[in-house]
């Protein structure tokens, strides 16, 4: 009797346990699904519009035809701007964080800086642009105005991923060095750095795949409808293919004239962003599973 | 035979070495200095930026934003309704505020499940393998541009929705939700997984020795332990909902009217900044609301944030991490 009540427990429990975990399996398939469902989508519709001629052509007769290269090229300016300018800064912060500091009230002030900027909304970003970089400054709506925005907005996940590689790199490597009489500073230079290049790398490619699709910081600091011609200089309004997705969307007029060309522009960016996230994460996976130490 | 002196050949020897602490030791302390420990101040510098990023952004945005405290007053600004064109305009956040609360609250409804469902199948139940790909796949959700997240949602999830339910136009609160909610899935699942890994495993394995199951020490044991790390999770989301702007601008129909209904056109905090900022006037009250609307937003991000790392560092705390 005992016996029996127990063994039918034990099946309420299986069975309790099988319904749960495809529940949660669901859960996992429903971002799965998402995922496939926009790809599919954006492909689908997309990729009939896509030719030499759409990514080396510049718009014509009002946007209705012709292709998407200013904003392509309007986009790896502001990008690389961005990283040009970001990068310096953030592998200096996560070398403090992960090298230099020894704790107490700076670094949590410093760790609060960075994790606050990280959820300032990009709309925001945008507005600082504005008033600081493009009014106050005097910078005017510009690709440097951009770039800056930008280049702030990247701060965070720079820094982030930085101190993640630098903190993989063994306190042995540090010990041998500082032994063998290197200062700190050649310490790290010329052994911890090196070691951390991949996972810095890595960084700097997910922040160029966020700065290349962020719309709204560059909205009133940097972006163009319309240019007849390829930015000259820093102080050029820019034409920037989010941006140019947005518009098109959302201000078209003739929006059956133009849907492929609306499609194609989306998977233009979408495959950039996508091919630049794989690539990172598959090589982060690799860097970890070769790494010796 | 007399030994010659003993005579050092190494020309490092002959250097008069100066045994005085560099405090002391003056020009040559100082050059020192310079020398051998700029780093330390020099990097402790430029790790300030993202300080001082931050401090530039709440200094300019409220600056600009000031001037309605007198234009409009604080009471005007948080009730009353948003005609900004008409003369005298009006600039009142409410309906804004509403939209922005009715299209998080939606994307919660939908992200807060799932996330916690994909982060315990994750954490818990998937083979290694299954694990990796999964955390693969978020990544990538998370990579996605809001700008096509929100072409996305206006091309074919707003006729999808509008035939569904025969609405007027699909652009609505609940698909600004729905879309919303997939974009914030990533961030909680990720950080969900988070904490439930930072429960140690000695916890499931006594749990499970005491003849629970692996789902009874999950929803029993794991969560539980968890829970400080799935609230900060879902609080995080909640600000990254709040804060989105392209998407959201794209599906919502963005009407400035009062409504609590999902099924109507609502407009945003973000979507009213996004919209009209680029028509208006430098230095208008219009101007100024806009700002005024970016302070609201920078604020109640700001708190979220704030609260979302108290709950996260408790849950580190709590496990010796």
């Amino acid at each position: 009797m005992m016996r029996e009540i127990a063994v039918t427990e034990q099946k309420g429990k299986r069975a309790w346990q099988t319904v749960a975990f495809s529940l949660l399996g669901i859960s996992t398939l429903v971002a799965f699904l998402a995922l496939g469902v926009i790809l599919y989508a954006m492909i689908r519709e997309g990729a009939g519009a896509l030719s030499w001629e759409f990514l080396s052509q510049f718009p014509r007769k009002m946007m209705t035809e012709g292709g998407v290269y200013p904003a392509i090229v309007g986009s790896f300016y502001l990008t690389v701007g961005a990283i040009a300018v970001a990068v310096p800064f953030a592998v200096a912060s996560a070398i403090w964080l992960s090298e230099y500091s020894r704790g107490g009230l700076w670094v949590r002030v410093v760790r609060v800086g960075i994790n606050s900027l990280a959820g300032v909304p990009s709309i925001v970003f945008g507005l600082l642009g504005l008033a600081f970089f493009v009014k106050v400054l005097g910078l005017g709506v510009s690709l440097i105005a951009g770039v800056l925005t930008l280049g702030l907005l990247i701060l965070p996940i720079l820094i982030r991923a930085t101190e993640e590689a630098l903190g993989a790199v063994p306190m042995a490597f540090r010990e041998g060095a500082l032994a063998l009489g290197a200062t700190k500073w050649y310490a790290v230079r010329t052994v911890v750095l090196p070691s951390a290049i991949p996972g810095v790398l890595t960084g700097a490619i997910l922040g160029i795949s966020r700065a290349v699709g962020e719309t709204a910081p560059i909205m009133f600091t940097a972006a163009a409808f319309y240019m007849t011609r390829l930015p000259e200089t820093l102080s050029d309004k820019v034409m920037a293919l989010p941006y140019h997705i947005f518009v098109m969307a959302t201000e078209s007029p003739n929006y059956w004239k133009t849907r492929d060309l609306q499609f194609g522009a989306a998977l233009v960016l979408l495959g950039m962003v996508m091919l630049m996230n794989l690539g990172a994460v598959t090589w982060r996976a690799r860097v970890r599973r070769r790494k010796q130490w | 035979m007399r030994s010659r002196p003993l005579k050092i050949e190494s020309p490092l020897a002959d250097a008069p070495v100066d045994l005085r602490p560099i405090s002391q030791a003056g020009l040559r302390g100082a050059l020192l200095l310079l020398k051998e420990r700029w780093d330390r101040p020099v990097f402790f510098a430029l790790a300030c930026v993202s300080l001082v990023a931050l401090g530039l952004i709440i200094f300019f945005i409220f600056r600009e934003a000031a001037p309605l405290l007198r234009e409009i007053g604080l009471i005007r600004f948080l009730s009353g309704q948003w005609t900004p064109t008409t003369d005298p305009g009006q600039f009142g956040a409410l309906p804004m505020i509403v939209g922005s609360a009715l299209v998080t609250l939606g994307a919660l409804l939908l992200a807060v499940p799932l996330g916690y469902g994909a982060a315990a199948f994750i954490a818990e139940v998937a083979p290694g393998w299954l694990k990796d790909v999964a955390k693969s796949i978020l990544e990538l959700l998370a990579g996605i541009p809001s700008v096509i997240y929100g072409f996305f949602g206006l091309l074919i999830l707003a006729p999808a929705f509008q035939h569904a339910f025969s609405l007027p136009t699909g652009r609505t609160a609940l698909t600004a939700a729905v879309l919303l909610g997939i974009m914030a899935l990533p961030t909680i699942a990720s950080l969900a997984e988070d904490a439930l890994t930072a429960v140690p495993n000695s916890y499931r394995e006594a749990s499970m020795a005491l003849g629970a199951s692996r789902w009874q020490t999950i929803r029993r044991v794991t969560f539980p332990a968890a829970f400080s790390g799935l609230i900060g999770a879902a609080i995080l989301g909640m600000g990254r909902a709040i804060g989105e702007t392209m998407a959201v601008l794209m599906v919502a129909g963005n009407a400035p009217q009062l409504t609590a209904s999902f099924l109507k056109p609502v407009r945003t905090l973000t979507g009213t900044i996004a919209l009209e900022m680029a028509e208006t006037p430098f230095g208008s009250t219009h101007y100024h609301a806009l700002f005024g609307l970016g302070a609201l937003l920078l604020l109640t991000t700001l708190i979220t944030n704030g609260l979302a790392e108290g709950f996260r560092g408790r849950l580190a705390r709590k496990h010796g991490r």
